[in-house]
């Protein structure tokens, strides 16, 4: 009832009944061409500058970036990093990635692979791209990588592969489209720094509902 | 909400003399536009990103139809429900029936203007449903039984001291004149009601028709819990929402943030696609869209139809000298500022909100901020007509503007008249060259001073220079 109603009344206004075959043909060919619009300059640079706008832009977001030069070295950084915030629980998601790892340097800090809980103090997750143009993260949920492990813990400890950075959104885009086809993934969360809220009194206050406190695992692959 | 518009007047007169509201609004006039001008500096493509926005959302507009049936065959496809509200009650009976059939005692809340137009909380609760908001603004509100007055950061209107009065009330803790403790005692009241939610309940910042997405742009977080944790998600947007492909959200994306905070980009932009996919071990089992359309698919083809390209950034209050005095709350209705004031006469009436588009010195600031160019002094003056030719003006202006057309219409002597009280007003003015108070506009000059004129009107000044006496 309603959704005649709406439509016929968007048809009446743009004075046409339903759209011509030749509009509707106009609209499908745009749809399917997912062509750019204007892509600033910033970000269009070689790859080795895009990974260092990526580090100085995610900075600037309150992003911390810990650089390593393989994942093997993964462990030892987390277990270093959560002994100084006395943390002694980390939840993980379930990737082959970080599963073949060897978390042997952990000693008394549970690895446990499961979704987030209320309580949780850190997770760690890997990520599908770094976006250089604003230091943002690309990660999308599927069944190794709850999504909470993104929202619920006080920290979030993310690998990033140096050879995942692109330049613009519009180049993540192309590779989740490269990935997945025509149907995304339930959830794609784009992530810049850590949550913050300035509702009380335009007072910029950090860790407001999500992680206080993000922490970039940079490989150097 | 209830509507205050008719009273803008007088609610203008009261928020003039709130001190801790102007003080509040001192900030807000230094904090926003400083930090958007910076953010526009650094991206020097910006204008030619507006250029852009304003283009694409007119195909969009033009196809709309065509957009909106795409949109919501990619949502059906991916498993979730699109459904259709003309009204503000079609869609709060629509989100009532989906809490009902899942049995829904509580629902969590992410920040949505669309909900505040068709007064969702006040119906949930009325049918026995409770929704808790989850933006740190919006819960404070809900706990004060307030109402947004700025459309990103609802809580403007309000001091550290009543944060910390209400959370005082609320929540049996010590008061705290900081913030960060106050945002921590937020954080762990909502952690656990995120969880208990029966369903979660967000708005949209885009459509995305190639694929069946939703967008939720948030600083907190909450909205990401909000639909993350509960078993249903529903999207309460509107119509004009939708955009073609990923791309081209992007480029709306790229203008929002730093149109509205300053930022480079906003910390969580979240893409959500139908359910969870079998193997998910979290995520909604059920999804769904709500497409509201309130007014706006008459807006289509009608003189406010520029006005469907907003994207609800708030620049155009955060420059606006009439929303930076008076504040968001003596708009009356959802939608404060230059943008309220074109949308509110259109979804509650102009005989109801005819003093808004009235509420503004015609200075151009908002124009010059919009992200994609909406001409918002014209819209104004176009429902100034409309009204005027409504006979809806009052009958101060009404008298004001047929004797005003009296004199114009003689040129002599509206000469005459200008020259003489051009005088008078100099005289009041002094050497200081500011007119503190003025016979019968102490509306005006209790608030402000008005500048004295020229020592010659126009037309002097304009035949002097023609006989090359400057
Ligand atoms: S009218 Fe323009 S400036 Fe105002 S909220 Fe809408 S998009 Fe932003």
């Amino acid at each position: 009832m309603s959704r005649a109603e709406i439509l016929s009344n968007i048809r009446r206004g743009l004075g046409r009944g339903e759209a011509s075959e030749a509009q509707r043909k106009a609209v499908f060919n745009r749809l399917n061409a997912k062509a750019n619009n204007l892509i600033p300059k910033r970000s269009q640079l070689p790859h080795a500058e895009q990974v260092e706008l990526f580090k100085s832009m995610a900075q600037e977001a309150s992003a911390e970036i810990i650089e390593l030069s393989s994942t093997a070295d993964v462990p030892k950084t987390v277990t270093d990093w959560l002994q100084n915030n006395g943390i002694k629980e980390l939840i993980s998601s379930s990737d082959a990635e970080l599963n073949e790892l060897d978390w042997s340097p952990l000693g008394d800090i549970q690895r446990t692979q499961r979704v987030a809980m209320v309580g949780d103090m850190a997770s760690i997750t890997t990520s599908f791209a770094g976006i250089a143009e604003t230091g943002t993260l690309m990660l999308h949920s599927r069944g190794e990588s709850p999504t909470t492990l993104n929202f619920l813990p006080d920290v979030h400890l993310v690998v990033l592969k140096r050879s995942t950075i692109v330049g613009p959104y519009e180049d993540a885009w192309k590779k989740i489209r490269g990935t997945f086809g025509k149907s995304m993934p339930r959830t794609v969360n784009m992530i810049t720094g850590p949550s913050r809220s300035a509702d009380i009194e335009q007072t910029l206050q950090m860790g407001a509902h999500g992680p206080r406190t993000l922490v970039i695992l940079l490989i150097n692959d | 909400m209830q509507i205050r518009s008719p009273e803008f007047k007088e609610n203008a007169r009261t928020a003039l003399k709130e001190e801790g509201l102007q003080r509040a609004l001192g900030k807000l006039r230094a904090g926003f536009p400083e930090k958007r001008a910076i953010a526009v500096e650094r991206m020097p493509e910006f204008h030619d990103l507006r250029d852009e926005a304003r283009d694409l959302k007119n195909h969009i507009l033009e196809n709309l139809d065509i957009y909106l049936e795409q949109f919501e065959s990619k949502v059906q496809e991916s498993g979730g429900h699109v459904h259709w509200a003309r009204t503000g009650d079609d869609a709060n009976k629509i989100i009532l029936d989906i809490c009902k059939q899942v049995n829904a005692k509580t629902v969590t809340k992410g920040k949505s203007m669309v909900s505040e137009e068709t007064n969702l909380n006040e119906y949930l609760e009325a049918n026995g449903i409770q929704p808790v908001e989850t933006d740190l603004g919006e819960y404070i509100l809900q706990l004060r039984e307030d109402h947004p007055s700025h459309i990103i950061a609802p809580a403007i209107h309000l001091n550290l001291s009543d944060v910390s009065e209400i959370f005082h009330e609320k929540h049996g803790k010590p008061k705290s004149d900081d913030p960060a403790v106050l945002m921590q005692e937020a954080r762990e009241e909502l952690r656990n009601k995120f969880v208990a939610a029966d369903v979660g309940i967000t708005g949209a910042n885009f459509l995305v028709a190639e694929t069946g997405s939703t967008i939720i742009v948030t600083n907190e977080g909450n909205g990401d819990l909000t639909q993350t944790l509960p078993k249903t998600h529903i999207v309460i947007t509107s119509i004009e929402k939708v955009v073609p492909t990923l791309e081209d959200m992007t480029l709306f994306l790229r203008l929002l943030a730093r149109s509205a905070t300053g930022q480079e980009f906003t910390v969580y932009n979240t893409l959500s696609t139908g359910p969870r996919r079998e193997g998910d071990a979290d995520g909604p089992e059920n999804f769904h869209v709500v497409l509201v359309d309130n007014g706006r698919s008459e807006m289509v083809g009608s003189e406010f139809h520029e006005m469907l390209r907003c994207i609800r950034c708030s620049a155009c209050m955060n420059h606006c000298p009439v929303y930076g005095s008076v504040g968001g709350h003596a708009y009356g209705w959802v939608y404060p500022g230059p943008m309220g004031s074109v949308l509110t006469p259109k979804m509650i009436g102009i005989e109801k909100a005819g003093n808004l588009p009235n509420a503004s010195t015609f200075c151009g600031k908002c124009e010059e901020v919009c992200p994609v160019r909406i001409p918002l002094p014209k819209l104004m003056r176009h429902w100034r007509n409309n009204e005027f030719e409504k006979h809806l003006s009052p009958k101060a202006v009404r008298w004001g503007l047929a004797g005003w057309g009296f004199f114009a219409k003689r040129p002599t002597l509206y000469r005459q008249l200008s020259t003489a009280s051009n005088w008078f007003m100099r005289t009041l003015g002094g050497k200081k060259g500011r007119v503190k108070s003025l016979p019968m506009a102490s509306g005006w000059t209790d608030f402000r001073d008005l500048p004295t004129p020229t020592d010659k009107t126009f037309m002097q000044q304009w035949n002097d220079k023609k006989e090359g006496k400057q």
